[in-house]
């Protein structure tokens, strides 16, 4: 199954979200070696041009190294991966925050439905 | 990386008609790239100088640093729009064709693909569907080593799923050394295999450049430039 694209955004960008969506999930470990280009792009149903160029986007932001004839790694820096989880929460707040600004809601408004919100999930746990 | 097809200020008339008019293009080794244009905008017409098959008016192609000739014709496999394969004959039977034809032609590879779409070699074309034999005649095409696959509209006829596998075996087959050149209506569904496009008007080269930058510059997939560009 191919992953899903927009097609109006540069695909290497959305590939790089989705990987680091994986290592951030514990789906590629730290430490593990990254399945080849030509078999990402299979998986992904792109161009292995397109792949590699995501690739090496990510390897420069240090989320990837590569060791000669041995393939690609996840980095080993956990506290780097812990700062790409903590960015994409806060990414994900504040488009909640801008959504429920939308609606109309209020800042005291918006903790009202959090709080109410992780009762019933403290609940239904 | 090397060039694989150069055109210089080529020109192609058929009559007063003009199919191609002051085409320059430089395609490089490795690439997926999509030739997109309104019917009538001359793709065809380009594939075939680029195999050989038409002569063109002035101007100037080289593949590989070659003009179209003997010497080309092993580095460049070619679909073309139609059918040309002859319906008394198995599938098997031109597996056999292809591996006389051509030297760089892989049987097993061909074998495989015909099995995993479900295509018994033993059954005629005539008993085929069109789109059976459409596969059939990709499955030959994409089963060459060749340097320049030029494919017209090669998934025209096919249902969704076999689409997907097509499109598949297109990835699989790549590598750097050889360059894929697919001409298309059905952007959306290929335009996530693109490195390059190349939009064609009325003869002419609009513009040539990579997909993503395409889409940066634009903020909008190729399907939906082209139907803002080419709007009726």
């Amino acid at each position: 199954m191919p992953w899903d694209f927009d097609n109006s955004l540069p695909i290497y960008l959305q590939i790089m979200d989705k990987i680091k969506l994986k290592i951030i999930s514990g789906k590629y470990r730290s430490g593990e070696k990254l399945p080849s280009v030509r078999e990402l792009a299979q998986e992904a149903g792109v161009n292995p041009n397109t792949m590699q160029r995501a690739l090496f986007e990510l390897e420069r932001e240090g989320l990837i190294f590569s060791v000669r004839t041995s393939g690609r790694f996840v980095t080993e820096d956990e506290q780097l991966i812990g700062a790409l989880r903590h960015n994409l929460a806060m990414e994900k707040i504040s488009e909640f925050f801008e959504s429920l600004k939308a609606l109309g809601y209020s800042t005291t408004e918006i903790k009202q439905i959090i709080d109410e919100n992780i009762k019933l999930l403290e609940k239904g746990e | 990386m090397s060039e694989i097809l150069k055109l210089n200020s080529l020109e192609k008339r058929f009559g007063s008609n003009m199919a191609l008019h002051n085409v320059n293009l430089s395609i490089e080794s490795g690439k997926i790239v999509g030739l997109l244009g309104p019917n009538g905008s001359g793709k065809t017409t380009l594939l075939k100088i680029a195999n050989g098959l038409l002569q063109p008016t002035s101007g100037e192609i080289l593949i590989g640093g070659e003009k179209p000739g003997v010497e080309t014709k092993s580095m460049v496999s070619y679909l073309p729009e139609r059918t040309y394969i002859n319906n008394w004959m198995r599938a098997k039977d031109l597996l056999d064709f292809f591996g006389d034809f051509y030297a760089d032609f892989d049987r097993s590879k061909a074998v495989d693909m015909l099995s995993s779409l479900g295509i018994e070699p033993n059954t005629k074309l005539k008993e085929m569907s069109k789109g059976t034999k459409e596969k059939v005649q990709l499955v030959l095409v994409m089963s060459r080593q060749a340097k320049l696959y030029l494919l017209d509209e090669p998934i025209g006829g096919v249902d969704p799923a076999a689409r997907d596998y097509i499109l598949n075996t297109i990835i699989s087959n790549y590598n750097e050394n050889s360059t894929v050149i697919i001409s298309t209506h059905l952007i959306q569904d290929v335009e996530k295999l693109f490195d390059e496009v190349i939009f064609l008007s009325k003869g002419e080269v609009l513009f040539h450049d990579s997909v993503d930058n395409v889409r940066e510059k634009n903020g909008k997939s190729i399907d939906q430039l082209f139907r803002e560009v080419f709007k009726c």
